[in-house]
Order: C-alpha cells, then structure tokens, then sequence
C-alpha cells in the first residue's frame, strides 16, 4: 500500500570505500583463525605419499569402506529429503502451540555429542531398547547393520536440512502460494509446483550439508552400528582404524575425504548464490 | 454473480458491508491503513473475520459469529482471484506457464490450458511475451501478465489490490485502459486510493475510513460532492461531460481541450473530462489569450478544506488559497471564470 517510492536502483560498487571502516588490528586475528583452519590441509598434503597414493585408496578396505559410505551418505540423504522437507514445511507454515520447543529439540543432534547420539539410538532401535522388543517380533534387527548406519546418519545430518530449508522457506515467504491458491490450486499443487521450485536452491543447498555431515559421521555410527568391514565400517572409521596400523593410507584416504568436503561446499555455495 | 460482503474483524477494528451486483466493480477508496486489505483478504479467505456474512452467488464462503456455524471456504476453492500490487508471478516459469497455472490447477488439458492462456494474453497485449521469465519483462507487462494470470482462473469475481500503485506512472494510463475493458462486465472489487482509477473503472464506491464505511455510491457521485472527508480530500473532481468533436470534448457550446486517457474517444461519441478543484485558477475578469481552459461560473459555496479554499461555482469546484478569496473578494454570487490548464484535464471516452 501506499505511494509509490522511487527504487534506490543504485548499487554499491567494488570502488566505493567503505563508509566505516573496521579497526585495523582485526585482521591480524582474522588471518590467524584463516590460517588455524588453513594450515592442517597443507598438514595433510604434505604427508601424503603420493608414489603409491592411487594404491592406498584402492586396497579391498579402502574400496568397501568408500563405497559404503558413498552408499550410505546418499541414502541418509534421502531420509533427510523424505522426512527433512515436511518437517522444515510444518515449521516454517504453520503455528502450534509448543512450536518453538519443537523447533529446539529438532536441532538437538546439531549440538548434541555424536556418541551421545549413538547411545540413544541404541536404546531406541536396539536389541534391548525402547523399540527393540517391537523390531524384534517384526524380524527387523537394526543395530549393527547397514540400517544402523544410514540411521545414525541420518540423525545426525537432519537438521541440517531442515535448518538450511526453513530459513530458505521464510526468506521466500508466502505472497507466491497466497496467489497460487486464489487461482485455484489446492495445497499439494501450491506444494509441488510453486514452494517447492520458489526454495530448490536452498532445499539442494541443504541436501549437500546433509550429505557431507553423513559422510563425516563418526561417533553415532561406531557406536550404534559397530565397525564390520563393509557393513558398517564407513571411511571416516576405516581411517580411524587404519592410523593405528597404516598411517599412511589413514592420510591417504583423509585426503580423499578433504577433496570430497571441498566438492561439497563449492555445490552448496553454488546452491546459496543462485537463492 | 452477486457478491454480499459483510465483515468484522475484532483486532483490526474493521467493520465493513457491501454488495458487488453482476458484472459490476466497486472501488474501495480510503487512505492507508483504512482496513480497505483487511476487506480484500478477508473476501480472499486469508484472514478469519470475528462476524461475518460473505456469500457469493447464494454460496456461503465465510460465516463466522457467535452461535452461528462457522464457515471458511478454503482460498483454492472460494473462484475468487486476487491481483495484488506487485505482479507476483512465478519466477521459475515462464510467462505462459504463469497464466496456465491455473487451468492446470483445475485439471485443464496441456491443450485446453495453453489456448486458455493465448487468449488471455492476447486480450492483454501479451502476447509475444508467452516465452519470456519474468525476470526479462518490465513492471507494467508483468502486472498484464498478472491480469492475464488471474483472467485464466475465470474466476466469479476479481479481487484487485491497488494494481497500479507499484508501477511506473508512464505505464498506468495503458494499464488502465486494459483494465477497464475487461472489468466492463466483469464483478470485481477494486482497492485504491486514486480518485481516477475508482472514476474509470468502478461503477460504485465504497469509503472506508478508520475500518467504518463512511459513505457508499455510484461512483461520479461520491467523487463530484463528496461527503466523507476523506474522499473529499482526494477527489471533489470535477467532471464535465459531453461529447467528443475534433480534438476536443464539447460541454454545451464550450470545448475544454484535456489528456485522452487510453484510446480516443470516438467523434460525437460520449466522453468525459475530469480535473481536480487544486488545478482551478479563480479570475474575476477572464484572462485575456490564455490557452487555458476557461469557464464562466457563478459562486455558490465557499468552505474551507484544509488550509485551502474550497469554492463551489454550481458542479465546479476550485481550491484557491485564502489569500486569493480575500483580494478576489470572493463571496457567494459573485460571477468569476475558472481557469484550467489542458494538461490537468483528463478525457476518457464513456
């Protein structure tokens, strides 16, 4: 409502200077936490024994133990999509009593100790846990399986979407499925046609986080699902392992992962810029 | 198509009741913050009035009162479109897959839905911009596009939301002209706070000042004697009509020469000439070679409106300052000559 103002079009180009400037002294503590950070990369670069590197990656343990996680990490990432989206929707759309302690307690695997994580899906899905009894009558045996892994995952890689995804969803805002629904379109077809497409970037975003925190996950998973070469030794714990009797392959593989990581955040920044 | 609208809503102090009759548009003309959108949402099923009776076409699409069943219609299924101020359409589709949505939503063939939307967008001179993202239109075609969109839900009745006040003032008067041609049988309501847009495209206007109705009529009614303060403020237009002879509008054996707002009117056709009273100069002698528009009248009524003057000279109506009531010796009777600037005179054919 209102006049119309005219729209400041101008932008602040890259050659105006700064109206207030930071005080000088920042940037030496901004480049020392830069090089904190940066530092431990070139660490492991210059310890990597690239002569026999394509070796060390390769071997039957490396191999299983990439694959499985690449395996598991895409389909804990589909867990956060399938039950990440509604979640972040529910939140975002809707008011209820209660939904700021909801909210809290969703993100409680992001501040929660992984290991703690793992224990509680322990008692939860495990044999003598909350739900172990019920599992067991439906011949469903969880822990220490491949399941296991892609749950304790997934536990810990979900609010990552959904965080990633409801602040995308508010930034959108409702002004498009408020016109979509006067032209006539139930809540699924506003659903699949104009919020989801309108938070894509965020929703991808989001799904990328996801999947580099399950590809990480490592205290959750040894302690909920075991480390069983090739069923649940993903590479984060085969490096673990490795360190004690082959330091030179943990390096190896620390450095796959490092590129993995690297990949990751340049696609979810893709997926931030395009938002 | 009848629309029955009768609402309140308790937190935004708005109390508001009208009736939009077959193919007609009413305008909701009232400053900011009125509660002219809280009307418009409410009628849109986005807001839950505390009482209300909003009924379209005998359907009951929003009960709400004590002891009585509560009723709400959800927005998807009220065939009620909305036309907001800023265009909103869908930046991940393209223009023609904007104005199919709704066809589509209603389950429309892919077929049936695209020669919906080359209808519409042809009836809005779109056109030719069916391929585009509408990230590569300007303003004014993406609220045709917008108008297109809404059109293409066929909806019983339109919900306009001050469709022009976000856009460029170059490109209102086509706009405009668009608009009018396809309210003209269409039932819609019409938010706005500009005199000329109720004036063009409403048949009736409703005031609402402070979330209350303060007057209601036909629309070149309200706007020539006002009686609320806020339409006088905005409009007390003055409006001549006539007819349309070579170039100009003839009023009795006068031609007031104006602006044609949208396509010109045709020769001896109907027309009308609309000009605010702060456009008027009041002489006692007629100036002599001015290319203004003059016209003598006599002076009926002197009020103050503000810190201006208001002076009724019969249907005419000029704001001058004090200042110049005193030195003219303005007074009730006295025979002056208005003067009006061709620039501020808009014609529209009628």
């Amino acid at each position: 409502m209102g006049s119309t103002v005219p729209r400041i079009s101008r932008r602040p180009s890259h050659l105006d200077p700064p109206r207030v400037g930071v005080p000088r002294w920042i940037f030496l503590p901004a480049l020392a936490g830069a090089a904190f950070v940066l530092l431990p990369l070139v660490g492991i670069l210059s310890r990597v024994e690239w002569g026999n590197f394509a070796e060390l990656i390769t071997s039957d343990a490396s191999r299983q133990a990439l694959l499985l996680s690449l395996k598991t990490s895409s389909l804990s990432t589909l867990a956060c999509i399938v039950l990440g989206v509604p979640m972040a929707v529910v939140l975002a759309r809707t008011r209820f009593p209660g939904q700021g302690l909801l909210r809290s307690l969703v993100l409680l695997p992001l501040v929660l100790p992984p290991v703690v994580g793992g224990i509680a899906l322990l008692y939860t899905f495990g044999r003598r846990g909350l739900l172990g009894h019920t599992l067991d009558v439906l011949g469903l045996q969880i822990a220490f399986s491949t399941a296991a892994v892609v749950m304790a995952q997934t536990f810990v890689a979900l609010p990552f979407l959904v965080v990633s995804l409801e602040g995308a969803l508010r930034t959108a805002g409702r002004q498009y499925e408020v016109v979509a629904a006067s032209l006539g379109a139930r809540p699924t077809t506003v659903f699949r046609r104009v919020t989801i497409p309108l938070v894509l970037p965020g929703l991808l975003s989001g799904a990328v986080l996801s999947f580099a925190r399950s590809l990480g996950e490592f205290g959750a998973t040894i302690t909920f699902a075991g480390s069983l070469q090739g069923t649940t030794r993903t590479l984060p714990l085969e490096i673990y392992l490795q360190r004690e009797v082959n330091a030179d392959a943990a390096v190896a593989l620390s450095l796959v992962l490092v590129v993995v990581a690297v990949l990751v955040i340049g696609l979810a920044r893709q997926g931030r810029t395009s938002l | 198509m009848t629309f029955e609208f009768s609402a309140h809503v308790a937190p935004r102090d708005v109390d508001v009741s009208f009736t939009v009759g077959p193919g007609e548009t009413v305008a909701l003309l009232g400053p900011n913050g009125a509660g002219k959108s809280t009307v418009l949402a409410v009628a849109a099923g986005l807001l839950r009035p505390d009482r209300a009776d909003v009924v379209l076409d005998g359907r009951p699409l929003t009960v709400a009162g004590e002891g009585r069943r509560r009723v709400q219609v959800p927005p998807h299924d009220r065939q009620v479109a909305l036309l907001a101020q800023q265009p909103l359409l869908f930046p991940h589709l393209t223009v023609r897959d904007n104005v199919e949505f709704a066809p589509r939503s209603r389950g429309a063939s892919r077929a049936e839905a695209a020669a919906v939307a080359r209808h519409w967008l042809d009836e809005v001179s779109a056109g030719e911009l069916a391929d585009r993202r509408p990230s590569q239109i300007s303003g004014g075609q993406a609220q045709r596009v917008a108008i297109a969109r809404a059109l293409a839900a066929d909806p019983r009745l339109l919900l306009l939301d001050e469709p022009m006040a976000a856009l460029d003032v170059a490109v209102t008067p086509a706009l405009r002209q668009t608009l009018r041609r396809v309210l003209a049988d269409r039932s819609a309501v019409l938010v706005t706070h500009d005199a000329l847009d109720a004036l063009l495209l409403a048949d009736t206007v409703v005031v609402i000042e402070d979330g209350r109705m303060a007057e209601q009529g036909p629309t070149a009614e309200v706007l020539s004697r006002p009686r609320s303060a806020f339409a006088a403020q905005i409009a007390g237009l003055n409006i001549l009509t006539g007819t349309w002879r070579t170039g100009s509008l003839t009023v009795g054996d006068r031609a007031v020469h104006g602006m044609v707002d949208g396509a010109r009117p045709t020769e001896g056709g109907a027309a009308t000439a609309v000009f605010s009273p702060s456009a008027v100069s009041v002489y006692r002698e007629p100036p002599s070679g001015s290319p203004r528009n003059l016209l003598p009248a006599r002076i009926t009524e002197i009020e103050p409106q503000g810190d201006r003057i208001r002076v009724r000279a019969g249907a005419l109506s000029a704001d001058v300052t004090p200042q110049a009531v005193a030195e003219l010796d303005l007074t009730p009777g006295t025979e002056v000559t208005l003067s009006v600037k061709a620039t501020e005179v808009t014609i529209y054919g009628t």
